[in-house]
């Protein structure tokens, strides 16, 4: 069975974003970059599927700039077998990013595709719902567990009062969270070796999928700052406060 | 061209044996603040009961109401198809940004080929929201030109509706069962605890409280204000209390009144789920700890001598 796996160029996690002057939107220039965490988490399971004789090929796909060719080799440093990229410039929104993927799909007729559950960029947590619709197949979001039997995956996910577990039928779609694996680093060899690697790349326009935005972004603020806070002594300050002050309790 | 548009609102609630989720009047809300024609779907095994709720909050004209099981436990695939098979009749499609929204909303926008918009905090117009991205580092200003537009609503961003005479209630037949996914099993944690994301007070843990047993001192503090129990995703990642109770980013978006953040040092990913709370406290022993930037107030402190002392000193709250 062969995985497919999407990952995504974001700005580094720990990489405090900026507004940009004319509030257009966020000042990317010079940030450090990096493959999406959850994507990450998404790939190690791949890379897992294989080592335990599931997977038989694992392939990276990314849509996104030249650029972005840097997580494609990081995806292959780390166990990918191939790597697949649809440059595109401008960002696109998850409905296109789906729509692409759908097309690969189409061409590389994985069993199983993995997607994180969220950019932290755009905080959507929408293709892999996306893409299993335009499949026409089933979904399992929020994964912290996923085991392959034969032509189904029963997957455990993370919900708001819980968990739950469901069985899909393979083809199916999954987004993945931050329980389901601890990504292992790429070690330096391999990153070598993935430097020489093949990644076969095309434009996005390529597949005919109707890239025209949807939604405009008219600007972009900082959150209104909190009044700054005060320094309480003892607990005993801190009760009257409470009380007395905010009249929280 | 859009603003002109009549505006006409389909909110599909939750429910489960027939309680309405506490989120849908909040939902509603939202759904207020885009225009008048608003109209409520609610599916599943107790659909009729929970429809009997929902018709009486305020502002809602009409109740569709399902019953059949396999809408059950956020049945995305089943529940995606019954919405976009309706979602003609609409301009705006409204969930709750829960987990069960977030699945299935994106799917039925998938099926209308429409793009979906994500947590939205505030309604500027029928067709201009914001929502926060990058962990809420900022908000952004965004306007769809789609002619549907789906959304999911951050409820914590909304006042719940108050009430009113009840709605009609129309019964909706059922789509077919896809049978795309099945339930094998649910592990719900029945708390005796307020809901984390409906509390008026969270009681919040870190990585400082050391393990899951120590989690009893923030028991001790919630107990006496009776406070729902939140964590931040160190606690979790070393199982000291389970996923459900993560506050952040990739967690639970809480805005009680109080939050109190014990042991807690503040990353840019835990503030992103609670930094709207109205109160914030923070107990740290560590002053450069980042909590204390959007802490009201701030106690540099041992969390191990302070907790007991607090829970000694607070009142005891009345239920
Ligand atoms: C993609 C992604 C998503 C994430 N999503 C989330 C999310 O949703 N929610 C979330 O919380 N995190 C999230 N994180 C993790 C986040 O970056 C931090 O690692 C995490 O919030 C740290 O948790 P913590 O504050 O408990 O631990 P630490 O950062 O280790 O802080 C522990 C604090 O406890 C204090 N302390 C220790 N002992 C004592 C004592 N005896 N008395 C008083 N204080 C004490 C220390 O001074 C310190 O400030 C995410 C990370 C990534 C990469
Ligand atoms: N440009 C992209 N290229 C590849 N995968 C993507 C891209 N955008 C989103 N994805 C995938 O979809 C997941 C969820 O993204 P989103 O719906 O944007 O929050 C990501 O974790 C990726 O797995």
């Amino acid at each position: 069975m062969k995985v497919l796996v999407a990952v995504k160029r974001v700005i580094d996690y720990n990489v405090r974003v900026r507004v940009s002057e004319d509030h257009a939107g966020v000042d990317l220039a010079h940030a450090k970059m990096a493959m999406n965490p959850f994507c990450e988490i998404a790939l190690e399971e791949a890379v897992r599927l294989k080592e335990q004789g599931i997977a038989s090929e694992v392939v990276a796909v990314t849509i996104g700039p030249k650029a972005a060719q840097e997580q494609l080799r990081s995806a292959m440093a780390l166990g990918a077998d191939r790597a697949l990229h649809l440059e595109h410039d401008e960002a696109l929104e998850s409905l296109h990013v789906a729509g692409l993927l759908a097309g690969v799909v189409e061409e590389e007729q994985p069993g199983l595709v993995l997607l994180g559950k969220q950019s932290i960029d755009s905080d959507n947590n929408q293709t892999a719902q996306m893409l299993a619709a335009m499949l026409g197949c089933g979904q399992a979001t929020y994964a912290s567990d996923i085991r392959v039997a034969g032509e189904s995956v029963t997957v455990t996910c993370e919900i708001d009062g819980g968990l739950r577990i469901l069985a899909l039928q393979l083809p199916a779609v999954i987004s993945v969270d931050l329980r389901l694996n601890e990504p292992r680093f790429a070690r330096l060899p391999d990153i070598m070796k993935a430097k020489k690697r093949p990644i076969e790349s095309r434009a996005a326009q390529s597949l005919g999928v109707d890239l025209a935005p949807r939604v405009r972004t008219l600007r972009v603020d900082y959150p209104a700052e909190r009044q700054p806070g005060v320094r309480v002594d003892s607990v005993d300050e801190l009760v009257d406060r409470l009380k007395n002050e905010a009249g929280v309790i | 061209m859009s603003s002109e548009q009549t505006v006409r609102t389909l909110v599909v609630a939750e429910q489960s044996s027939g309680e309405p989720d506490a989120a849908t009047a909040r939902v509603v809300a939202a759904a207020a603040a885009l225009g008048e024609a608003i109209e409520v779907l609610v599916v599943g095994s107790g659909a009729e009961r929970a429809a009997e709720q929902v018709a009486r909050l305020a502002g809602v004209q009409r109740v569709h109401c399902c019953e059949a099981a396999h809408y059950d436990h956020a049945a995305a695939e089943n529940t995606a198809a019954l919405v976009a098979g309706m979602a003609g009749e609409y301009t705006h499609l409204l969930a709750a940004a829960s987990t069960t929204g977030r699945s299935i909303m994106p799917r039925v926008a998938a099926l209308c080929n429409v793009a979906q918009l994500s947590e939205v905090v505030a309604v500027q117009g029928p067709d201009t929201f914001v929502r926060p991205i990058y962990a809420g580092s900022v908000l952004a200003t965004v306007q769809s030109d789609d002619a549907l537009r789906v959304l999911t609503i951050r409820p914590t961003a909304f006042d719940a509706v108050g009430a009113q005479e009840a709605a009609p209630v129309a019964a909706l037949a059922a789509g077919e069962d896809t049978g795309l996914s099945r339930l094998v099993d649910e592990q719900l944690v029945s708390g005796e605890r307020p809901e984390l994301s409906s509390a008026r007070v969270v009681v919040s843990g870190g990585r400082g409280l050391g393990s899951g047993d120590n989690f009893r001192l923030i028991e001790a503090v919630a107990d006496r204000l009776g406070a729902g129990i939140g964590a931040s995703r160190a606690a979790v990642d070393a199982g000291y209390v389970p996923n459900d109770m993560q506050v952040g980013q990739t967690g639970k978006m809480v805005a009680p009144e109080l939050y109190i953040a014990v042991g807690i040092s503040g990353s840019i990913q835990h503030l992103a789920g609670m930094k709207d709370s109205r109160v914030i406290v923070a107990i740290n022993h560590d002053e450069e700890a980042p909590i204390f930037q959007v802490a009201d107030y701030g106690l540099v402190a041992d969390l191990f001598e302070i907790l007991p002392e607090l829970v000694e000193k607070l009142p005891r709250h009345e239920s």
